[in-house]
């Protein structure tokens, strides 16, 4: 990085602060701080709700899998988001903004009972300070990568092993600062900013790399059919890159892995309770469903670019790489570097493995001059804390509303939840740094603990859309439908294993009944498994115990809410135009990439 | 609340717009091989200019209508009835 990088950057880091400094002020009462004070325009929501799942593990895994899989890639968009986004809006945002709830895990105590809500708070809080702290380390492990540091460290005489951390440190108090100062107000503010920031560090890169192969037509003819249709190939799982057959794609995928992430994850709903009006709620992940729709040109295409260009060791003079004996890898990804041995590492073939994560930076190191690539790396560290903000703000209320209100200190002073909300975002950090650490040197952990999410998430959908839609779901019938359909999860991917791979964390650690053709494909299954299992149980158990009191249901079931009034607007500012103009944009998107 | 956050946006973009077309404007045309012989410092300098005035703008003309609207008695504001 030269000056004018670090001028940028600097540039960057003063507006995120000053943000914070400015709503300092307007933090009076806890809605302020947790709700924003429901006061925020539906656009800046919209942008927030989908910039708030936008952290680096998104912008640097979907450029690997681009690089990986293709242009299939985009399911994860088109089939794997903007349907669920649509859907919350129209559909559930009634009941959760309706009820006045202030965070999921509250709605869940007004429509069910205290353990579903207590099962929900303490796996969401746990969840998000892991996955803040996982998304630390990554970013902190890219910076060292790429080595943009080591030419400052080397000019003040320090210890280049200190780059880890201090990526670490800097990035978690930019974060603690503004989301202490300003709370989901500040957060989301600067995910705006991150957004802009992310679209204009990128944009640059995919124009340059398609003017490079010679344009969409260009990339076809190098990488050929599998990398560049997105459902061609998808009857059977051995003929597309995915190694899934379009079943469990959009099943497994498109229902019950997006349905449950868009629709439950307080995460990204907090951002539409923030919104100042029912309509506001509702077109939020609406509005945020259009730039959900074009992002694969942002951060697919890089990723199919960067294996598509000629093998080279792109070393660009002014990154001040520290030039080493790197092998050449495919197109300008290398490989996978053993960082003991020093050696590519191999795959079970004894091929060696390719490092798909540096796609995106590689493109950056190849294409950016100094003034363009601090901007690109700045949209990388923006993206990086726009996710790491969004689990923190979440973080801090579950904790204060849910978990501290409800079971620790409950009738206390709003202006003590207040500082609790300040407090719990100081020590919500110091958890995902111990977190950053612990991925650092205990793998495996991180791995195991990121499957057992996996199977806590995968059945909550059943529970919200039998909640929401049929009255007669029950408290009981809710909680052990989630309790069996974790356990399901865990069964499923217990006896099956995905080819190639080794019993253990893969699957298969019951014994192996079925071999999957991916972990992909394996992926999906066990989350359809868990969501029938939910589904099937929570209604067993709701019948055979007592009704819920109907009269305690109103604005929390379909069946007994009335339906919220339009306001006088434009047509096409409407919830129902918005969500039929982005399904229509991604149906065409669909078969245009097909 | 607080703020319209189309001010500190076009402020941003006004302020990385201004810093990439100077320097593109200035640095050395060998820089650009890599960049496929794109300035690309001015060019998107100058776009990110372009956005940071109109969200600038947005954002003057907003707090212009505000104001008369938070004078009358009773504020035109979008309600969750």
């Amino acid at each position: 990085m030269t000056g004018i990088d670090w001028l940028i950057l600097g540039v960057y880091f003063a507006f995120v602060l000053g943000i914070g400094v400015a709503l300092k002020g307007s933090m009076k009462t806890s809605t302020d701080f947790f709700l924003a004070g429901r006061a925020i325009p539906a656009w800046v929501c919209g942008l927030a709700f989908m910039s708030a799942n936008l952290g680096a593990q998104e912008v640097i895994g979907m450029g690997a899998s681009g690089a990986k899989y293709g242009i299939a890639t985009s399911h994860f968009y088109w089939i794997g988001a903007i349907p669920a986004m649509v859907f919350v809006g129209i559909f559930m945002m009634p009941f959760y903004y309706g009820s006045r709830a202030r965070s999921v895990p509250e709605y869940l105590r007004l429509r069910f009972d205290e353990k579903t809500r207590g099962l929900n708070a303490i796996s969401f809080a746990i969840m998000t300070v892991f996955s803040s702290g996982i998304s630390m380390y990554a970013i902190a492990k890219l910076i060292q990568t790429l080595h943009v540091f080591d030419g400052v460290f080397q000019r003040l005489g320090l210890n280049s092993s200190w780059i880890f951390d201090f990526a670490i440190v800097i990035s978690a108090i930019v974060v603690l600062v503004y989301t202490f100062l300003g709370g989901l107000s500040s957060a989301i503010y600067n995910e705006v900013l991150q957004f802009f920031l992310i679209v204009a560090g990128f944009l640059p890169l995919s124009y340059l790399g398609l003017k490079n192969v010679g344009g969409w037509s260009g990339l076809k003819a190098t990488l050929g059919a599998s990398y560049t249709h997105s459902w061609a190939g998808m009857s059977h799982a051995n003929t597309n890159r995915l190694g899934v057959e379009w079943f469990g794609l959009v099943m497994g995928l498109g229902f019950v892995l997006s349905f449950g992430y868009w629709c439950t994850d307080f995460l990204v709903v907090q951002r539409a309770m923030a919104a100042k009006s029912m309509s506001a709620a509702r077109r939020t992940p609406l509005i945020g469903a259009f730039p959900k729709m074009l992002f694969p040109f942002l951060v697919i295409l890089p990723g199919l670019i960067a294996i598509a260009l000629p093998t080279q060791p792109a070393v660009p003079p002014h990154a001040r790489v520290v030039v080493s004996a790197e092998p050449p890898g495919q197109g300008i990804i290398p490989f996978k570097v053993d960082a003991n041995s020093g050696k590519p590492m191999l795959d079970k073939d004894g091929k060696p493995q390719l490092d798909y994560d540096l796609a995106v930076p590689s493109m950056l190191l190849h294409y950016f001059p100094p003034g363009m690539l601090g901007l690109g790396l700045t949209a990388l560290l923006a993206s990086f804390m726009s996710g790491m903000a969004g689990n923190v703000t979440a973080f801090n209320t579950v904790w204060t509303y849910d978990i501290y209100q409800s079971y620790i200190k409950p009738g206390a002073t709003d202006a003590h939840y207040l500082w609790m909300g300040r407090v719990s975002t100081v020590f919500g950090i110091a958890f995902s740094i111990a977190a950053a650490y612990m991925a650092n040197h205990f793998n495996n952990i991180m791995d195991m603990l990121q499957l057992v999410f996996a199977f806590v998430n995968a059945p909550l959908f059943a529970t919200f859309l039998l909640g929401m839609f049929w009255k007669r779901t029950t408290g009981h019938g809710a909680f052990t439908g989630l309790l069996a359909g974790t356990a399901a999860a865990a069964i499923h991917h217990g006896l099956t294993l995905p080819a190639g791979a080794i019993v253990g964390i893969k699957g298969g650690w019951l014994a192996v009944t079925h071999i999957y053709p991916s972990e992909m494909a394996q992926n999906f299954w066990t989350a359809i498994c868990a969501w029938s299992t939910c589904f099937v149980v929570t209604i067993v158990v709701s019948l055979a115990t007592r009704a819920p009191d109907e009269s305690k249901l109103v604005g929390l079931v379909y069946s007994l809410t009335p339906k919220p009034e339009e306001e006088p607007m434009a047509w096409y500012a409407r919830p129902a135009s918005l969500a039929i103009m982005v399904l229509a944009g991604t149906v065409l998107l669909n078969i245009i990439f097909w | 609340m607080g703020i319209d956050i189309r001010f500190p946006l076009g402020l941003l973009f006004l302020l990385l717009g201004s810093i990439l077309t100077v320097y593109g404007l200035r640095s050395d045309p060998s820089l650009y091989r890599q960049s496929l012989g794109v300035n690309i410092n001015l060019l998107w300098g100058v776009v990110l200019l372009a956005f940071g005035a109109l969200m600038f703008v947005l954002s003057r003309l907003g707090a212009r209508a505000e104001a008369p609207a938070e004078k009358s008695p009773q504020p035109p504001r979008s309600s969750s009835h």
